[in-house]
């Protein structure tokens, strides 16, 4: 299981969707803040469908509006790119390109991008963080049992 | 006093700090209070657990207003601010330019655009750093030094404002003699609630040490904000860009970044003025637009006023009114803008404290403003308040008719100041004048400015005599200095900054000992110094020694020696801190100082005028050091 933690960090690293930032955000975590990259990636995923809908709002009824777009993606930019979300922010780079020079249908198709590496990298670290559980989890028993048969070695 | 029941909450929390970091020495900066300013929750936590290992202490804030509320409640609670630069309620830079006017905190920005301009709109704004997205913790480990190089820079101008006027500084003593005890505690109270770290001994010292390898201040003198002023016009305030300005003012010395500076204070003053009352609308200075003219007029009430001062030695309230219409109507002609804002703010803070200490009231912020307001504005209102009691203490009743006026008008400007929005004080904050005083708003009295200058036009264009005639003081420094009462508000106020700056009344200290004409303890101002604490009067001490530069143990020694140096008018950097010396002798003078006092009559006796006239020309080199 451990193993397999790691592996599947490893990957999400090596396949390019997560950077070192994402590293960042593990340093802070410890066994006082246990879950703290969890967290954080659930806040961002969160706060994110806000603003997600809002570029879709504004794509549907205004998408001439580049500079409300872009205004909006930098915000979401900034939520990805502080939690490593390496692709996303790709995708998001690319989509204010579009707005830059004025391209509606650039601009929608690259969100369409955005919305798929967005929900591409959830499911994987979704994934990751169900056996991180399970590993954290295990660590923990084991080093209570380990201390319990310590306990009971010592009776 | 107050200053022990005032100083406490102050200390306390800033002890807190101190003592957090003497407790785990290690550990240092530990609990360092920082307010984190971003609309992104993933960003805010982020940041927030960051800090938390840095073992800062954190406040986060997903709002804008929501963080100038806290701060405002909380004038303690925080020691330095991190925004983001791109928030949905409130521009970043617009959080930034509040949070150093009124509490004239260091503040980061932060953001994922790199963009040289927008980190020149930080640098401009008054930002102490610029942090680029995804922020890591190493970039974090380290603000801490941008609050102790704030407070380094405060404690460093208020001894550069005391010393810098020597000359006055000798002549305030004269006129300090009599300064007012209490004065000085409201303004130790006033120094105490700036919120400063209460390190100041610490600071001082090494304030000291480092002064001496700092270069020296620019001084915005009248004549120099006015090239910057032209300058500014002939680009236009639109265009007008620190390197332009630089190159059109061909001052050989001054740095772009100076201009940047001092430009973004002007800036923030013109956005004071278009709010603020146009009493003198119609005077149309040729300097600039509406808020340049009302800028231009009050400089050039100030120049007027100063010159009235100069003149006459006494502006009565009204007289000072016809001088400011007269400044008015001269704008174009007179011309020196006083001060640059800083400077102007400066003066209004010392000029208000003064003013009210013989005027008893300054309290109605009705507005004063019209000049004064912007120039007010541009203070903080906590600045004001500290002039005020600054003023009101270090105001020598004794002081004649003219510094009363001037105190009628800093206290009107004191008044005016409530209303200024304390926009300024970032600037001023940011100058570190030494305007700490300033940002403080413990006047205790507020003495109502002489009815003649109530008037509400008066008030304005009092302060802003005031200001000017601090400004002009400095400009005119050589010649205002001679019979300038005007001098003795600044001075005052100098003090009182000087003061604020310390946190301590160790200044008044010094200042008392200057009013007193005791030679005897010249040398032992060292005592008196250490009797400040901080070693400012220290300085002055040495000033009294050769004018060394930066010598001196003390922090402030560095500055004291310019006592010597302010002697001789000398407008730098050095210059100023003899002069702040000087001032801070003649507010120690109320307290005592007599070390200090001695040592600056002596140096008055040396080559001295008047201490009012110091006290006018240092005031003018004040009001250029004051941290507009």
């Amino acid at each position: 299981m451990e193993r397999q933690a790691a592996y599947l960090r490893n990957a999400l690293f090596d396949q390019g969707y997560l950077d070192e930032q994402f590293l960042q955000l593990e340093d802070l975590q410890d066994e006082t803040n246990p879950h703290f990259v969890e967290e954080v990636v659930k806040l961002f995923y969160t706060d994110s469908v806000r603003l997600i809908q809002s570029i879709e709002l504004t794509l549907k009824n205004t998408p001439r509006d580049f500079e409300k777009l872009d205004k909006i993606m930098h915000q979401f930019k900034g939520s990805s790119t502080s939690i490593g979300a390496k692709k996303v922010k790709k995708e998001c780079t690319q989509f204010q390109e579009y707005c830059n020079v004025g391209n509606v249908e650039g601009c929608i198709r690259e969100f369409q991008e955005v919305k798929q590496e967005h929900a591409a990298l959830k499911r994987k670290l979704e994934n990751y963080f169900q056996v991180f559980h399970v590993v954290h989890v295990a660590c923990k028993r084991s080093s209570l049992s380990h201390l319990h048969n310590d306990y009971s070695d010592a009776k | 006093m107050d200053l022990g029941v005032k100083s406490a909450p102050y200390t306390s929390s800033n002890a807190s700090w101190k003592s957090a970091a003497d407790a785990v020495p290690g550990q240092f900066p530990a609990g360092l209070k920082v307010l984190v300013v971003d609309d992104d929750p993933t960003c805010l936590r982020i940041l927030e657990e960051m800090l938390k290992k840095c073992f800062y202490e954190v406040t986060t804030c997903n709002r804008a207003e929501v963080a100038l509320n806290f701060l405002r409640d909380h004038k303690n609670g925080c020691d330095i601010v991190i925004s983001d630069v791109h928030m949905p309620d409130m521009d970043g830079f617009k959080l930034l330019e509040c949070v150093g006017l009124e509490m004239d905190l260091p503040v980061i920005m932060m953001s994922m655009d790199d963009s040289k301009h927008v980190v020149m709109k930080g640098v401009t704004h008054g930002a102490c750093d610029y942090l680029i997205k995804p922020v890591r913790i190493e970039a974090l480990k380290n603000i801490w030094q941008h609050v102790v190089r704030k407070k380094q820079h405060e404690l460093k101008d208020k001894d550069l404002e005391y010393s810098g006027s020597v000359e006055e500084g000798e002549r305030q003593l004269k006129t300090y003699e009599d300064t007012d005890c209490s004065h000085s505690a409201n303004e130790g109270n006033w120094k105490n609630s700036k919120k400063r770290k209460d390190e100041d001994e610490d600071e001082l010292e090494d304030r000291d040490d480092t002064s001496a390898l700092k270069k020296p201040r620019v001084v915005w003198s009248v004549e120099l904000h006015q090239q910057f002023v032209t300058a500014v016009n002939q680009l236009g305030i639109d265009k007008a860009v620190p390197k332009k300005i630089l190159e059109l003012m061909n001052v050989p010395g001054l740095t772009r970044e100076n201009v940047a500076s001092h430009l973004q204070k002007y800036r923030l003053y013109l956005r004071r003025l278009s709010g603020v009352s146009q009493h003198h609308n119609g005077l149309g200075s040729p300097f600039m637009g509406p808020t340049d003219a009302q800028f231009g007029q009050m400089s050039s009430l100030n120049s007027v006023d100063l010159q009235a001062l100069a003149t006459s030695g006494h502006i009565p309230p009204h007289s000072l009114a016809s001088i400011q219409a007269a400044a008015l109507g001269r704008a174009t002609s007179k011309s020196p803008m006083p001060l640059p804002l800083v400077d102007q703010r400066n003066v209004f803070n010392f000029e208000n404290p003064k003013l009210r200490f013989p005027e008893g009231q300054n309290e109605s912020s009705s507005k004063h403003v019209n000049l004064l307001h912007g120039i007010l504005t541009n203070m903080d209102s906590k600045q004001l308040t500290s002039l005020h009691q600054s003023a009101l203490g270090n105001m020598n009743m004794h002081m004649h008719s003219q510094t009363s006026q001037s105190s009628s008008l800093m206290m009107q400007m004191a008044q005016l100041r409530p209303q200024s929005r304390p926009q300024n004080l970032n600037d001023i904050n940011g100058s570190r004048n030494g305007i700490e005083v300033i940002s403080r708003p413990q006047y205790t009295s507020h003495p109502k400015p002489s009815t003649s200058t109530d008037s509400s036009s008066q008030g304005m264009e009092f302060s802003g005599n005031n200001t000017f005639l601090l400004p002009s003081n400095s400009g005119m420094s050589g010649a205002e200095m001679k019979g300038s009462r005007a001098f003795l508000p600044n001075y005052d106020v100098l003090n009182n900054l000087n003061q604020s700056r310390n946190q301590e009344w160790r200044m008044q200290n010094a200042g008392l000992s200057f009013a007193l004409p005791q030679h005897s303890s010249i040398q032992r101002g060292l005592d008196v110094s250490s009797s400040l604490g901080e070693s400012r009067i220290l300085s002055v001490n040495k000033a009294t020694l050769p004018i060394v530069e930066g010598r001196g143990n003390t922090p402030n020694v560095s500055q004291h020696l310019n006592f010597p140096a302010f002697d001789k008018s000398l407008r730098s950097k050095a210059e100023r801190l003899p002069g702040m010396g000087f001032q801070n002798g003649l507010l120690h003078e109320r307290f005592g100082q007599e070390d200090l006092m001695s040592a600056l009559l002596k140096q008055q006796q040396e080559g001295m005028v008047a201490p009012v006239e110091t006290e006018f020309g240092y005031d003018g080199y004040q009001l250029d050091n004051l941290p507009v």
